[in-house]
């Protein structure tokens, strides 16, 4: 009976790999928790993406499978008779066309002119810099809803509603869709690159505007790639201002989505179609489902970008 | 630091020059500010002084005073209902993202295989996030907790509460997913703070004995009080300018309703602003003095 109360080293030793193995040590942090972790991680993880896998599910489903109760999960047939409908009734190609213009090119030309402010806010001191910043902040915060109106009422006098610049022109003077984000980023970016380069050339005589251009921009390519990822993002799925100044001119691929119900009822009117061509949550989600898909993509080819570049250029702000 | 004074600012000294450059810099955005915040804003706020009439050939106005602010906060019936429960539904959506975007931070934070995938996950709604496709979701009930909404005993339960504790916990049980949906940036937030805090000062605590959990309430927590400031005022910001958001709809569909008009909604807009603004001070004062308790 010693053998029990004596525990010789070996067997020590293997006790405490044992319970590194369960419990953790100093490198590892141990099975439990790994299986904890992941559970949690693949149970939120499950969460966030239930609405999409629902939306993907449901809108391959043919009207048959949506009647059946039986069918919840998995379609009896992969039916792509509603994408069909859904890719006619949002016009496709060319709302996706508009949708394409009016998120890259205002987020291209608010990407510039933040670099700029944001260049000149890191660089150099002047009195004025807190206001501004103050200002910056205030552009943040003020609804979009208290400003619109006025703005609306001045492009309709110029002619200017429904076409691209009524986006365009804000973003030219830094006052684009979330305008103040962006130039933060440049700010911070701008502050943490190292001034000596900029002084050499200063020193051998260039001039402010070009030391800008050919030192500091090439440096900040991050933080442009992030801008512009981020800002077309925004562009694309901002419906509030886009409905009140593009509609009647471009219509972009949400704005298509959100009247989904009319423009189904023109192309397939209640009364001619048969049951089967009733407009349901198929379709509807369907149009969901292609409304996504482009940044979808976009999210999947860029997603080291989107995520990584993030961390490094600091969107925090602080 | 010395920068010799180039040709044509011979005249300026070395400060002076610096801020002419600098405000050279920054003049678009200055203009642009006037042009399309300040000016638009003023103009809004004189718009709810006014009986805003649209004409063929522009508006014309009539001045009313205070009236349609009045009309909003006495006379409407909607206006106020849905500027209490937005004001509720943030308060209650707030703290929630606020959380669990610091626990998938945290997680994030740690070292596992697969890493990539869940940010990838967790990242993605931020992506895709627009309010039509957040209209279909819901309406297709894609964004309630599975089985948790439809509980019968729940519901019922629910039924018996009065209105202004019914509304944020059917709030919460319909939109579950959709207030998880808005934690994407402000994982990334606390992601990249957690990232810069100093990993020797968790060595040093742990060499003084100090356990995993003590070091997170003592070193994580404080040293992320700002950042939760940040990713507080950034989403009470998100959600009051989501284009979901039901005063948003209503005061959108009162500009161009028959009795309603652009300068009731400009005066509701001013309302509206005014009690995001209220909600930004309460938390900031909230998170401020929590900040200035752990540190003093």
């Amino acid at each position: 009976m010693r053998s029990y109360s004596f525990t010789s080293p070996l067997n020590r030793h293997r006790q405490d790999q044992l319970k590194g193995i369960f419990l953790g040590n100093r490198t590892s942090y141990g099975l439990l928790f790994n299986i904890a972790l992941y559970m949690l991680l693949i149970a939120i993880g499950f969460v966030y993406l239930y609405p999409l896998l629902f939306m993907l599910v449901t809108s391959l489903k043919s009207p048959e499978d949506l009647l059946n109760p039986m069918v919840q999960w998995i379609p009896t047939q992969v039916y792509t008779g509603n994408y069909v409908k859904a890719y006619r009734v949002l016009n496709y190609p060319s709302t996706l066309l508009s949708s394409i213009l009016i998120s890259v090119i205002p987020s291209i030309i608010q990407a510039m002119v933040c670099s700029l402010v944001g260049y000149g806010l890191a660089r150099y001191r002047f009195w004025g810099k807190n206001l501004i910043f103050l200002l910056i902040l205030a552009t943040f915060i003020i609804p979009p809803q208290t400003t619109v109106i006025p703005q609306m009422l001045t492009y309709r006098n110029f002619g200017l509603l429904g076409s691209i610049y009524a986006l365009i022109l804000p973003a030219m003077m830094g006052q684009g869709y979330q305008s103040a984000i962006f130039i933060l980023i440049f700010y911070q970016t701008f502050l943490s690159l190292p001034k000596s380069l900029e002084e050499a050339a200063r020193l051998d005589g260039a001039s402010d505007f070009r030391i800008f251009v050919r030192i500091a921009l090439p440096s900040a390519i991050p933080a442009f790639v992030i801008s512009i990822i981020f800002s077309i993002v925004w562009y694309w799925n901002e419906t509030y201002l886009t409905v009140i100044f593009l509609e009647g001119g471009i219509q972009s691929l949400p704005m298509q989505l959100s009247k989904f119900v009319q423009a189904y009822e023109n192309l397939y009117p209640p009364g001619t179609v048969n049951i089967f061509d009733r407009l349901n949550e198929a379709v509807k989600l369907s149009g969901t489902f292609l409304n996504i898909l482009p940044l979808l993509l976009m999210y999947f080819v860029l997603q080291k970008w989107f995520v990584e570049s993030v961390e490094r250029t600091g969107i925090a702000g602080e | 630091m010395t920068t010799p004074k180039i040709g044509r600012c011979r005249g300026l000294t070395h400060r002076s020059r610096e801020a002419v450059y600098g405000y050279a810099f920054v003049l678009v955005w200055i203009v642009g500010f006037a042009l399309f915040t300040a000016v638009p804003l003023l103009q809004t706020l004189y718009y709810s002084l006014n009986q805003v009439t649209v004409t063929a050939t522009g508006i014309s106005l009539e001045h009313i005073q205070w009236q349609n602010y009045t009309r909003a906060l006495f006379t409407d019936p909607t206006f106020v209902q849905l500027l209490i429960e937005y004001a509720i539904e943030t308060l209650v959506a707030v703290p929630i993202i606020l959380i669990f975007s610091l626990i998938i931070a945290l997680f994030l934070n740690l070292k596992f295989r697969f890493k990539g995938i869940f940010r990838t996950i967790f990242f993605l709604p931020v992506v895709i996030t627009s309010g039509p496709v957040i209209q279909e979701l819901v309406a297709q009930g894609a964004t309630s907790v599975p089985g948790l909404a439809i509980s019968a005993t729940a519901t019922e339960y629910i039924a018996q509460l009065p209105d202004y504790f019914r509304n944020p916990i059917e709030y919460l049980l319909t939109s579950f997913i959709l207030i998880l949906w808005f934690s994407g940036v402000q994982i990334l937030i606390y992601l990249s703070s957690l990232q810069k805090i100093d990993q020797s000062i968790y060595q040093a605590a742990a060499i003084d004995g100090a356990s995993a959990w003590e070091s997170f309430w003592k070193i994580t927590l404080p040293a992320l009080s700002t950042t939760t400031l940040i990713v507080a005022v950034y989403t009470i910001i998100t959600l009051s300018h989501f284009s979901e958001n039901k005063v948003i709809k209503y005061i959108y569909s009162q500009t161009y309703a028959v009795g309603g008009g652009i300068g009731y909604a400009s005066a509701m807009s001013f309302l509206y602003f005014f009690v995001l603004f209220l909600l930004l001070t309460v938390i900031y004062l909230l998170l401020n003095y929590r900040a200035k308790r752990q540190f003093g």
